[in-house]
C-alpha cells in the first residue's frame, strides 16, 4: 500500500505520479487520476490570479484521513493526494487525486469520494483576484462555499 | 493557555492570525467564544455566525466541544479548495 499526501506550492507532473502509482503495486488493474485546475468562466479573462490560504497542519492531517477512509472503503493498492498552496494562474493544476486499484469500480468511487470530501472538509480557501473595468485596479474577493458541493460530499 | 488562530476572510475581517488567550477557566468552545468577545466586543457580530467553522488541535470541532490549557483552536470560514 502506497498512500502519499502532499501540500505544496510546486506543480506536480500528471505521467510521475501515473508511473508511481501504476509502478508501486505492479501489476495493478486499474488507475484514476484527476487534476482541478484554476478555471476562468464567465465573463471570459476575468480572473486574473488564484490566492490559496491554508492551515498548516490540519490540511495534512485531513487529507490524511481521507486517504485513510477511502483505503478502509474501497479495495485499494496506492494513493495520492497533492494540493497546491500560493498564487496560481488561470489553467493551473491544483489538486491532483490518484487511485490505484485491481478494478476500475474501486479506482473510479475512492477517487470520486477523495475529491467530494476534500471540496468540504480540507482548510483551503481561495481568494480570486479579478479585473474590473477598464482603467480601474483589479480586486480581491474569497471565494464562497457553494451548496451543490455539500450536496455532492453528502452521497458518499 | 489557549492558541486561537484565525484563517482566509475570517482572519481579514477581525485583522488578527492568532493569539493567546490567558486566564480562561472555562471547558468548552462555546465558553472561550464568550471569553474572547468579552475581550473583543467588536468580534461579536462575526463570532455570532451559524457558518462559522471551528477546530481544535487540527480536527473538526463544535461549540460544545471540551478544550483544555495547551490546545489549539482555530475559526474559519467554509472551506473552498480543490
Amino acid at each position: 500500500m502506497s498512500n502519499s499526501v502532499r501540500v505544496q506550492t510546486e506543480d506536480f507532473d500528471l505521467n510521475k505520479e501515473y508511473n508511481h502509482l501504476r509502478a508501486a503495486h505492479y501489476p495493478c488493474g486499474a488507475v484514476v487520476l484527476f487534476s482541478g485546475l484554476v478555471r476562468d468562466f464567465l465573463p471570459p479573462q476575468q480572473l486574473i490570479s488564484l490566492e490559496l490560504e491554508h492551515y498548516p497542519g490540519m490540511t495534512e492531517a485531513m487529507l490524511q484521513q481521507l486517504s485513510t477512509a477511502a483505503t478502509a472503503r474501497w479495495k485499494l493498492l496506492g494513493t495520492t493526494i497533492i494540493h497546491r498552496t500560493g498564487k496560481l494562474l488561470p489553467g493551473d493544476q491544483i489538486v491532483l487525486v490518484g487511485v490505484s486499484s485491481a478494478h476500475r469500480t474501486d479506482a473510479f468511487e475512492a477517487a470520486q469520494f477523495i475529491m467530494d470530501t476534500l471540496k468540504t472538509s480540507a482548510p483551503f480557501w481561495k481568494k480570486e483576484t479579478l479585473k474590473q473595468y477598464p482603467g480601474s485596479a483589479p480586486e480581491s474577493y474569497w471565494v464562497a462555499a457553494k451548496d451543490s458541493d455539500e450536496q455532492l460530499a453528502q452521497r458518499w | 493557555m489557549i492558541k486561537v488562530c484565525f484563517f482566509a476572510d475570517l482572519r481579514e475581517r477581525l485583522g488578527c492570525a492568532d493569539m493567546l488567550v490567558e486566564h480562561f477557566s472555562g471547558e468548552n468552545i462555546a465558553q472561550l467564544k464568550d471569553f474572547i468577545v468579552k475581550q473583543h466586543p467588536q468580534w461579536e457580530k462575526i463570532f455570532l455566525e451559524k457558518k462559522l467553522l471551528i477546530a481544535v488541535n487540527h480536527a473538526m470541532a463544535n461549540n460544545n466541544s471540551a478544550i483544555v490549557a495547551g490546545d489549539e483552536v482555530a475559526f474559519f470560514p467554509p472551506v473552498t479548495g480543490g
